[in-house]
């Protein structure tokens, strides 16, 4: 057998498998191509594969079996809200009638899907305090860099272009950094105090007439509340800066506190986490941007507008008696920030997954995360260090620092030795202040028996480090790969098939 | 590990090998141990002209991207090229071959502003 570019997979990809000719092809190729495309539009050779229906059915569900998801058992990673997601909301999805639409229809014909778009619209921005919310960005960084081109717009149009520093405190997200240094900020960095939290005093040793945005997580990635928000943003206001929610952590507060009754003029949600939608992997999230009033107009194109339908029947709900249209016409806008109505699928599970819980059954749902957190931080605390080591939030962090000190064993081995046990690892190695650090989010849908083997597996996996770290630097051995050369696959990654006889390029 | 007693250090983890009026710089065993296995150093370029404790560069490894700080200012009259094929040198040899850049100092009064290896190590131990 020739050598496969895939040497390091058990399974072999879809384009090494089938043969010229193989495919099903229920249909009869019309006319030739080439009495209908021009020469140069023609190629002779397209490298694609060509199976039968079969091969196809059983590599995609070989593929399928090998995959991990929240499907298929816990997945306590920390920060990324890995709830289940009922399937009620995938079949509203699925109707024809959100599912066939075309992104062109006209508004007339698409009163439906547009009312959707307003009523999570206005769901959204009761549920977390704000003016309003654009549906537009795909996922939490694209929303990130969208606000900040508002805030940055919204200083513009003040004659204020030298404010140019964001200020991001190290229990951040990762990608709030990352945000500002493409939108053309400066960053600061801002070291937390001694509780986890970001201090008054050492925000406004940085705080001037050059300050734009200040980037915060509430919980933050500690999973700690940030019990001074108000006056913190009282500061930021005071020096004429703007407050931004990154939302990632909003399923610790849903229905129990809004970011814009603490002062933020800016956020995002990402309703992949916090709400309904299939997440991990990669897949398509969906992550709208929240305003406050002063910044409604710098909402990117288009929105949902909406006018009383003079016809409407006078016994209907209130939403149901609106003529909506997509309104282009906002000069002040950021513009459009992605094609068509953005994710538009997410926008309805998201809606349905609002409707079924209604109001009090999102505030039980942050409320249920927490209690699974703070029941797994006291267990796990038991054989764990927990830095900081006080009621949480939706997640919480522990240290691998002194178990690695007596045995040699880090958090990252931890993790591979969970694979074993047939969990998904929790987050490792962030936030960075923390040493060897696992932080972990089970969410509101485990249940107390399955949080129970969760930290029974891990309780053993500490007691066999310290008795016998070998073990556990072995780990994994149950999985289709082992460990991973990390150094090799990001100095030569190799994300891309190439057909036989075409070399590999570094 | 113990310092080595020689060199000069930096509250961000960056040591200066002071020889006459050239100042090599590299990261210490405690950062490149902190950071994991390093995949990429971007460094400035020869004949530039750098600021003491601005931020002149970026090491990057498995977990994480960290900016490289100058303990001295000056102008940088070298470059370890050999990091660009083998930036796990840094890794192997951290005061050794995986040294990052060597500097023609502008003002040799600023290394008051430096740590000992005393003071490094203590600063660890907090």
């Amino acid at each position: 057998m020739p050598p496969r570019s895939s040497d390091h997979c058990a399974a072999p990809l879809i384009f090494e498998q089938g043969a010229l000719g193989r495919a099903n092809r229920y249909v009869e190729s019309g006319k030739p191509l080439e009495t209908f495309l021009p020469h140069r539009l023609l190629r002779d050779d397209l490298p694609l594969p060509d199976n039968s229906e079969l091969d196809v059915v059983r590599h995609f569900t070989r593929l399928s079996h090998r995959t991990f998801g929240i499907d298929t058992g816990f997945y306590p990673l920390g920060s990324c809200t890995m709830k289940y997601n009922p399937r009620v909301n995938d079949a509203m999805a699925n109707l024809p009638g959100m599912r066939d639409l075309h992104p062109w229809t006209d508004d007339a014909l698409a009163q439906g899907a547009l009312q959707v778009m307003y009523e999570l619209e206005r769901s959204l921005s009761s549920l977390f305090g704000m003016a309003a919310f654009s549906l537009n960005p795909s996922a939490g960084a694209h929303a990130e860099l969208t606000a900040l081109l508002i805030a940055k717009r919204y200083f513009k149009e003040l004659g204020q272009t030298r404010r140019d520093k964001v200020i991001v405190p190290d229990t951040a997200h990762g990608t709030n950094p990352a945000s500002a240094a493409m939108c053309g900020f400066k960053v600061i960095s801002l070291p937390s105090d001694a509780r986890g939290r970001v201090s008054l005093a050492e925000i406004e040793k940085v705080l001037g007439d050059d300050t734009a945005v200040c980037m915060m997580t509430n919980p933050n990635t500690l999973g700690l509340f940030e019990d001074d928000i108000r006056r913190i943003a009282a500061a930021v206001h005071a020096v004429g800066g703007l407050m931004y929610y990154d939302g990632a952590n909003a399923n610790a507060l849903m229905g129990n506190a809004r970011p814009g009754d603490m002062g933020f003029d800016l956020m995002h949600l990402n309703l992949h986490k916090t709400f309904t939608i299939p997440h991990g992997g990669g897949g398509a999230g969906h992550g709208p941007v929240g305003v406050a009033a002063h910044l409604v107009e710098y909402l990117p194109t288009p929105v949902v507008a909406w006018q009383a339908d003079p016809d409407a029947d006078p016994s209907l709900a209130p939403s149901d008696r609106l003529r909506f249209r997509l309104d282009f016409d906002r000069p002040k806008s950021v513009g459009p920030v992605r094609s068509f109505w953005s994710n538009f699928a997410h926008a309805v599970r998201a809606l349905s997954y609002i409707y079924a819980n209604g109001a009090q059954g999102l505030t039980k749902v942050s409320q249920l995360a927490v209690l699974n957190a703070n029941y797994l931080r006291v267990k796990i605390g038991e054989f764990l260090d927990i830095p900081y080591d006080e009621p949480c939030r939706h997640e919480f962090v522990a240290s691998a620092a002194g178990l690695k000190k007596r045995t040699g064993v880090r958090a990252l081995d931890l993790a591979k030795a969970l694979l074993d046990r047939g969990y998904h690892a929790p987050t490792i190695y962030f936030p960075l202040l923390v040493p060897e650090c696992l932080m972990f989010e089970p969410t509101e849908t485990e249940s107390k028996e399955t949080l129970d083997g969760f930290v029974a597996a891990l309780r053993e996996i500490v007691q066999t480090a310290e008795r016998d770290p070998e073990a556990v630097l072995a780990a994994p051995v149950t999985t289709v790969v082992g460990r991973i050369d990390e150094t090799r696959a990001a100095r030569y990654p190799n994300l891309r098939w190439r057909p036989r006889g075409e070399a590999l390029q570094r | 590990m113990a310092q080595p007693e020689h060199l000069l250090y930096t509250k961000e983890h960056e040591w200066v090998k002071l020889d006459g009026d050239i100042a090599t710089i590299g990261i210490t065993d405690h950062a490149q141990h902190s950071l994991g296995d390093i995949v990429y150093v971007e460094l400035p370029k020869v004949g530039r002209h750098i600021e003491q404790f601005a931020n002149i560069g970026v090491v990057e490894s498995v977990k994480a991207v960290s900016d490289l700080f100058t303990p001295v200012s000056g102008e940088v009259t070298e470059v370890n090229a050999e990091l660009d094929a083998d930036p796990a040198a840094v890794n192997r040899d951290a005061y050794g071959a995986g040294w990052f850049i060597k500097v023609k100092m502008s003002d040799p009064a600023e290394q008051k502003k430096l740590l000992s290896a005393a003071e490094y190590e203590r600063l660890n131990a907090e």
